[in-house]
């Protein structure tokens, strides 16, 4: 029974971890558009994406510093 | 693209009238009609086409042919970045992006043309064919583009010229220039789903072993720790999750209302504090997993009611259809000027496939106006020098010039918005039949409570408290609340598969008030694509009509188009020699030896082969002139959408009918006999006037249906209960309403209102449903016998029967209704216009 203290606190922890995986996944915005992603898996990557920065981590660190 | 390694060859019109089949452009698509542009051994149908491939083959971007077969959109002529150089004004430039600083800038751009896989691939390696731009991503159902581009190397003009240049020219409408900053977003919803269906499936976990049973050794230790647990659960499902619900709530009982939240939001908070007390004080394990479980399915519940159509725009006004710019012409220097810097007496340049942005005069010639999105009628008209010009008419053929007369906001068309009814906002009507009901249904529950606990308070005031909380409790409306989002949310599901999208389930409940139905006349009841062609003349011999298809071919005009249609019966084409094209008058050639002129009557008349009757035909009428000789004319007359007939006998039968229409009473006689003598039918209507017509029927007393299509209606739309916008093609315009619909749907609208009812109906016969749970429920926890496994067997189980019920139902009815959209004529009459507009916007690649 004394296992009971420890794998209650788990099994909480566990779920909170699937929690913060779907707080995290509707704040990037995966469920805003679901149709273009299964079109996107289809495609090649040919070339590499842009050096450019990224525009989120800009804006970011464009508000952070205001 | 000098140093393009093809060769390029632009083959005259001469020769390709000759060859025996017309190749299929390699880019997009098109038949190569007008000559052949070839290069590594494809062949496009003009020189934008031919330039993209040149682009992306060079750029190591040609996988974008291998992505989807004549995956291209045809390229606007002209489409370069001078033309877009308004947009790095910083009033504009401001107004327009999303996030901007000194290193990057980030846009979003409505993209029409997106339309396939390869689309989205090409634009979102957009990166590789100009330096500077950054990271894009295309959001495919709203056909949008987000994209950033680093500030100081390239301007917002070039990233828009090199879209236009690859035929993704962004849509840039006034109304961009006062949107919101960002879209709310559904992203909340989600949150708070997600918080409830967590904490909904934990507390159920530690519920269950004490529903089960739990030895008499770990009970006391166990349940208070699976208590504690479950209340921590519980807070943020009661506090965020149930923000909302808190909110309106509040919100209703300032206002002195009872809607459906306020017995929700009792429920809550007596399931909350009961458990709390019982938990804390160790007398049992509490109603947290139910708790939990009644705001995860009522949240299910509004999230399938929050449906929305991303390609679809309820709340359209002219300044979506407005440009944002239109070049204004000063002592005969041309600028690009914004709309609202615009003045009466301006002098503006109209080219071909603009729009005219505010009543004008027409000071240079001639004129081919398009009025189908003001009016509903398909077929340009022609103008003259001096004439008036309405604003909203869109210029087909050369460019024209026009003097202002009147401000943009002014215009006939436009002060329509400066109406009363576009300023109220039309919100959710709190009078739905949910509240309606959730009125008696709360002074019912606080009666029945009341009751309890004055008898308990009698005979064993102990039990007096908890029979109140109690009955508070299991009375907690779930089932009444998820009635009507899952019954009106399905049937709103089941007519968007049809073609009839709804701007949201409530408006069904509307719908199946409707009383009266008022029609608009062109574009609604009649369809362009309906129309005949009549030839007037003497009859044409085959080879005559062998010879005009010949000439037809060569144009892209849509009345060209039309006619060719009529002509072409089983004839191959001739050999057209010295073809050429005057905007806005005709087009002429030598087709076997015999000279054809083709266009409008001023046009032939001034070259000698004047039209007998000059101005005897209503529409629009391409007239034939041979080696000089009259020979005849083509009318083009609008007729009536199939089915129309027994529509309106149907709907006479029910409903009160109306027809309103911008038209002149030539058609009165065949509308009368089709309404019925005592149907309202008004001609020459303004757009005021429809509105004002609106209002009157509705101080009647009655609940009006508006359907109608063109901007004029607008007003109407907005006035009546039920606006209707029907469109051709479900990505077309459409002025602001409550529902769209298919042109093709038009003819099943009875059908459509008796679906409405009858899912009404269905809400109703839920809520009866979930007024049984609630008398069994109420009648056990009055004795005060309510135990937390019941609770939790009796929530869910409401739930999930009235969903089932409600979904199951209304899907099945949908199947019933008779809502299947009438098919053949009307679905090639849009791909047809749908065609003929994309020819009209394609470039002229003939040399005059």
């Amino acid at each position: 029974m004394i296992m009971l203290y420890f794998l209650i606190p788990l099994s909480i922890l566990v779920a909170a971890a699937f929690l913060g995986a779907f707080i995290w996944a509707v704040r990037s915005g995966q469920y805003e558009d679901t149709t273009t992603p299964s079109m996107r898996v289809l495609l090649d990557e040919p070339i590499t994406r842009p050096v450019s920065p990224d525009p989120r981590k800009a804006e970011q660190e464009s508000s952070s510093k205001l | 693209m000098t140093e393009s390694p093809y060769m390029a060859t632009g083959v005259g019109a001469e020769n390709a009238g000759a060859a025996s089949h017309v190749e299929d452009c390699f880019h997009c698509g098109t038949p190569c009609r007008t000559g052949v542009f070839a290069s590594d051994q494809h062949s496009f149908c003009c020189r934008g086409c031919q330039t993209v491939f040149e682009i992306l083959t060079e750029n190591g971007l040609s996988d974008f042919y291998q992505l989807a077969e004549n995956a291209g959109v045809r390229v606007k002529p002209g489409a370069g970045e001078d033309q877009y150089r308004h947009l790095d004004a910083p009033a504009v430039l401001q107004r327009l992006v999303d996030f901007s600083n000194d290193q990057i800038t980030r846009v979003t751009f409505r993209v029409p043309a997106i339309h396939c896989i390869a689309c989205v691939w090409l634009l979102e390696n957009l990166f590789h064919l100009k330096p500077g731009i950054g990271h894009s991503q295309v959001h495919f159902p709203r056909k949008e583009i987000a994209l950033s581009f680093q500030t100081g190397r390239i301007k917002l003009s070039e990233v828009v010229g090199l879209l236009a240049s690859l035929g993704y020219e962004p849509e840039l409408k006034l109304s961009d220039l006062d949107k919101e900053s960002a879209r709310p977003g559904d992203r909340r919803l989600w949150m708070q789903l997600g918080v409830a269906g967590f904490a909904f499936g934990n507390t159920m976990l530690f519920s269950i072993s004490s529903y089960l049973g739990l030895d008499s050794w770990s009970r006391p230790v166990l349940e208070r720790i699976f208590g504690c647990i479950s209340l921590a659960l519980a807070i943020p499902v009661l506090f965020y999750s149930a923000a909302d619900y808190w909110k309106s709530a509040w919100l209703s009982a300032r206002r002195r209302m009872v809607t459906i939240e306020v017995p929700i939001v009792l429920g809550i908070a007596a399931l909350f504090v009961q458990s709390t007390v019982e938990v804390l004080s160790g007398r049992g394990p509490g109603y947290f997993d139910s708790l939990c479980g009644l705001l995860f399915f009522l949240l299910c519940g509004k999230w399938f009611q929050q449906k929305t159509y991303d390609r679809l725009a309820f709340d359209r006004d002219y300044k979506s259809f407005f440009p944002l710019t239109a070049i204004r012409e000063t002592e005969g220097r041309q600028e690009q000027a914004a709309l609202s810097e615009l003045r009466a007496g301006d002098r503006l340049i109209i080219r071909n496939g603009e729009l005219i942005p505010a009543d004008a005069r027409l000071i240079e010639g001639p004129a081919l106006i398009d009025y189908s999105f003001v009016t509903g009628e398909s077929e340009p008209a022609e103008r003259r020098a001096g004439d008036r010009l309405y604003a909203g008419g869109r210029q087909i053929g050369g460019a024209i010039t026009v003097e202002m007369t009147r401000a943009v906001s002014q215009s006939y068309l436009t002060s329509l918005w400066n109406q009363e009814v576009f300023r109220k906002e039309r919100g959710n009507s709190l009078d739905t039949l949910t509240n309606r009901y959730s009125r008696r249904f709360t002074v019912a529950v606080l009666a029945v409570a009341v009751a309890a606990a004055v008898f308990w308070g009698f005979h064993e005031p102990a039990r007096a408290v908890r029979s109140f909380v109690s009955v508070l409790i299991v009375a907690c409306p779930c089932a009444l609340a998820l009635a009507a989002p899952f019954a009106l949310g399905t049937a709103q599901r089941v007519l968007a598969r049809r073609q009839v999208f709804l701007k949201n389930p409530a408006i069904l409940e509307t719908l199946a008030q409707v009383d009266a139905v008022v029609f608009d006349k062109t574009g609604t009841l009649t369809a362009a694509g309906a129309g005949s062609i009549l030839f007037h003349g003497a009859p044409l011999t085959d080879a005559e009509a062998r010879k005009l298809y010949s000439l037809t071919r060569h144009s892209t005009h849509p009345l060209a188009a039309r006619v060719g249609e009529v002509v072409s019966g089983e004839h191959d084409p001739l050999p057209v020699r010295s073809f050429s094209e005057t905007a806005g008058c005709g087009m002429e050639g030598i087709v076997a030896g015999q000279e054809i002129w083709m266009g409008s009557a001023a046009w032939l008349a001034s070259r000698g082969a004047q039209p007998p009757r000059p101005a005897g035909l209503l529409g629009a009428a391409v007239h034939i002139a041979i080696t000089g000789q009259y020979r005849g004319c083509f009318a083009l007359t609008s007729a009536l959408r199939p089915e129309t007939g027994q529509l309106v006998a149907n709907l006479a039968c029910e409903y009160e009918l109306a027809l309103l229409s911008g038209d002149n009473e030539k058609e009165r006689g065949q509308f009368t006999r089709l309404f019925g003598a005592s149907a309202h039918l008004r001609f020459n209507q303004s757009p005021l006037n429809k509105l004002g017509f609106i209002r009157e029927f509705q101080n009647s007393g009655r609940t009006v249906m508006m359907v109608g299509d063109g901007l004029n209606d607008a007003g109407a739309l907005r006035q009546s209960n039920v606006g209707v916008a029907v469109v051709e093609n479900i990505n077309s315009f459409s002025p602001a309403s409550d529902v769209i619909m298919a042109a093709a749907m038009v003819p099943r609208l009875q059908s459509v209102l008796r679906f409405a009812r009858r899912s009404v109906r269905i809400v109703r016969a839920s809520f009866l449903i979930s007024s049984v749970y609630n008398i069994v429920g109420i009648s056990i926890a009055a004795r005060g016998l309510l135990s937390p496994v019941i609770c939790a067997i009796l929530m869910p189980l409401s739930s999930v029967t009235v969903f089932a019920f409600a979904c199951g139902l209304t899907a099945w009815m949908g199947n019933r209704a008779g809502l299947e959209p009438v098919a053949a004529a009307s679905a090639s009459a849009e791909a047809r216009d749908r065609r003929v507009w994309e020819k009209q916007i394609a470039p002229k690649e003939v040399a005059a």
